[in-house]
């Protein structure tokens, strides 16, 4: 069994939480008390039934403006998989919040309403699944109920998806038909669309693959962390820890250490008390080298024959979280998984309206407000292109006057 | 790229150690919270796993009640002892003593709220900048939405709209002086695949985890230990019944749950048909709506 991460993109207003409670009530995953708790609730639908979206909402204030502020995460499970759903907000004021939860996912849910069809929200949700490039995305026409369970309004909205989508970078789109509400299509084949071919949402969400970077060419091994017992028995033990972001690492293997450039061989490769001759992505190993050669946090261990690319000069994608705007005349702080160094934005290139997807001119980035830019970092960065290997093409800003994060990297070409 | 994925315990164990090692690369003076439960010992094992063979770079910290059950006191003592490493363990009696907390009064008299005072005691007392908890996003709806590096004002308040964005696997633990982060590495994790890691690595427990026969009375509807922590009387009748615990906290305010249930896989196989969540054995949660939002902006984990 494994692990499918997905978000939802929507609003309340498109049955959002709803959905989410109609998944986990569904499966079986609302445990008595919780289902009391929700039951002496004051909110009810309009025909006296439970209001799913309840179980979504966890603080104060949004139980009681009835709206997601902040990325919820939930969790269920079947026989098949686990799943972990982050439950974004959909509105644009917490854009940033919706890439934060698009970040680590394999699979983007967005509802559209079909009622309304494809609108400007559709539109902002698919670009930033396109920009944080998630792997999957399924688009949910929610209250087909609403619109008598009409086969051609389906077709309608899908075809429209269709042609906005083609300015898009989207990898795998699937649309499947829903009423969240009345729980058609959700975890059961609804009865009430037999022109419907496809799959419930759960049998896709249970059996869509789920990849994972092991491609040799992006063995990378960021150091957190080195291991030195200085016992009398353990003198010599000199172990680099770390999670392997990309690709597989093998007993023997030549590798080189980056930013100094040195390279060994694989001597030993731990997991705990086992020693694996290989160990791939996702794996949280402690690898020990031949040669006794300087290595601390902050480093990055790759293949040494597909190193990655070097360069002080950037050129990303850049979505800003902080309220107080990106200022181009202060450095900011960078962190490239371990690594920490001190950066500033050398050019605005645009921004992206993304509500139109046009690039826009500007001299200034807000809130929420995602382009491209040139960053130059003080030390040089050894990263991939986040389009080939996301996990070494991601990085974050932070404001060093308030340790606040206010700023996420997407790395897109270098600049020479 | 390849299919080959991960089972979901070994990502789920590999993200935590993950989680783990980030701490003691990001900060000077981490600690762990060690409560005696089954999360914070799956903890423990997550940073020998993390760790070994060197020595755990943060103490253990447990922040003593005093109305503790015996059996996880023993169990914290000798587990301390097989480690060889560090504990410090802050007492609820000292700061009831200090006069900085008031013990309550009556019949649901609890010391639950009062540890938190005792607690960033401890953290000022030893200037921990970093916290590792075992909390879990599936336990209460509050917790669903706090980061894995959750960051805390001097206070040791959590302010949920002041939450930092947590983007991929990168966590920024940067802080100001006085501010500290509580650390949540089994984030992730369900009630069930905490029990299922613990089969998996064979791990022990306290024995209360496990169907044991005990005095009890019925507080509230529910279960509890018949102890000289409750403040019982005539109204209160005990009786003797075969139950477990679901989770470890004060004998004043955890409730038991009748079972049979004395191996793992019988746990397991209770838990996965369990029809009440973990934490409804928890009275402490029971307060309000919000109860555990408020307990957290109160510096609580």
């Amino acid at each position: 069994m494994n692990i499918l991460k997905f978000f939802t993109a929507g609003s309340v207003d498109d049955g959002k939480s709803t959905l989410i409670g109609r998944l986990l009530y569904d499966t079986g995953s609302i445990l008595a008390d919780q289902l009391e708790a929700l039951q002496q609730s004051n909110r009810k639908n309009d025909d006296g039934t439970i209001d799913l979206a309840i179980l979504t909402d966890g603080l104060r204030a949004e139980r009681e403006q009835g709206i997601t502020i902040d990325v919820a995460y939930k969790y269920f499970q079947t026989e098949k998989r686990k799943f972990i759903i982050a439950d974004t907000p959909g509105h644009i004021q917490y854009t940033r919040n919706m890439v934060t939860g698009a970040s680590t996912a394999n699979l983007a849910i967005i509802l559209v309403d079909a009622r309304n069809g494809v609108v400007e929200q559709t539109i902002r949700h698919s670009y930033l699944v396109s920009l944080l490039g998630v792997s999957h995305v399924v688009i949910c026409i929610n209250k087909m109920d609403m619109e008598g369970y009409s086969e051609e309004v389906f077709n309608t909205i899908t075809e429209n998806y269709k042609k906005m989508a083609a300015k898009l970078n989207l990898q795998d789109i699937t649309f499947i038909p829903v009423s969240a509400l009345k729980g058609d299509n959700i975890v059961h084949t609804s009865e009430n669309m037999p022109w419907y071919k496809g799959t419930s949402l759960l049998d896709f969400l249970e059996t869509v693959e789920v990849t994972v970077n092991q491609d040799l060419h992006y063995a990378r091994m960021p150091v957190q962390w080195v291991i030195r017992p200085q016992t009398e028995a353990l003198h010599d033990y000199r172990g680099y820890a770390g999670r392997i972001l990309s690709g597989a690492f093998k007993v023997n293997d030549k590798v080189t250490v980056l930013p100094s450039g040195n390279s060994s061989v694989i001597d030993r490769i731990e997991i705990f008390e086992q020693t694996p001759q290989e160990a791939t992505a996702g794996q949280s190993v402690t690898l020990h080298l031949k040669d006794n050669i300087d290595i601390s946090r902050g480093d990055v261990l790759v293949n040494s024959s597909y190193l990655p690319q070097r360069s002080q000069l950037i050129e990303a994608d850049l979505c800003w979280m902080d309220n107080k705007p990106m200022d181009d005349s202060i450095t900011y702080f960078l962190q490239h998984n371990s690594k920490l160094t001190k950066c500033k934005i050398r050019e605005i290139l645009h921004k992206v309206n993304i509500n139109t997807l046009e690039k826009e001119e500007t001299h200034e980035f807000k809130l929420n407000d995602i382009g491209r830019v040139v960053i130059k970092t003080a030390d040089e960065l050894a990263f991939d292109l986040y389009t080939e290997n996301k996990a070494n093409g991601s990085a974050i800003l932070i404001d060093g006057r308030t340790n606040l994060t206010v700023g996420a990297l997407m790395f897109r070409a270098i600049v020479e | 790229m390849s299919k080959y994925n991960l089972d979901y315990l070994d990502e789920l164990e590999a993200e935590a150690i993950h989680i783990l090692r980030e701490v003691a690369g990001q900060f000077e003076k981490p600690a762990l919270l060690f409560s005696g439960g089954k999360d914070s010992i799956t903890l423990v094992r997550l940073a020998e796993k993390a760790f070994r063979p060197g020595k755990f770079p943060f103490p253990l910290v447990h922040i003593d009640t005093g109305h503790n059950f015996q059996e996880t006191i023993d169990y914290r003592d000798e587990m301390v002892e097989r480690l060889g490493e560090k504990l410090i363990v802050g007492y609820v009696q000292e700061s009831i003593d200090n006069g900085k907390v008031i013990e309550q009064k009556g019949k649901n008299a609890s010391r639950n709220a009062l540890q938190t005072v005792t607690l960033l005691d401890t953290i000022a007392q030893h200037g921990f900048d970093a916290c590792i908890g075992g909390a879990r996003r599936d336990e209460e709806k509050a917790r669903a939405k706090e980061r894995i590096f959750s960051v805390r004002d001097e206070f040791g308040q959590w302010d949920p709209k002041r939450q930092r964005p947590e983007l991929w696997n990168i966590y920024n633990g940067r802080i100001h002086k006085g501010e500290n982060v509580r650390v949540f590495p089994i984030s992730n994790w369900t009630e069930l695949d905490v029990w299922n890691y613990i089969r998996r690595e064979k791990m022990s427990l306290p024995s209360i985890y496990f169907a044991h026969n005990r005095d009890c009375i019925t507080r509230n509807g529910q279960l509890m230990a018949a102890s000289p922590f409750l403040n019982m009387d005539e109204a209160d009748v005990v009786t003797h019944r075969k139950v477990r615990f679901r989770t470890v906290g004060d004998m004043s305010c955890t409730a038991a749950v009748e079972s049979d249930a004395d191996q793992i896989d019988d746990i397991i196989e209770e838990i996965s048909a369990s029809k009440i969540s973990e934490r409804g054995a928890r009275l402490d949660d029971k307060v309000s709506e919000a109860a555990m939002e408020d307990r957290k902006k109160g510096g609580y984990f």
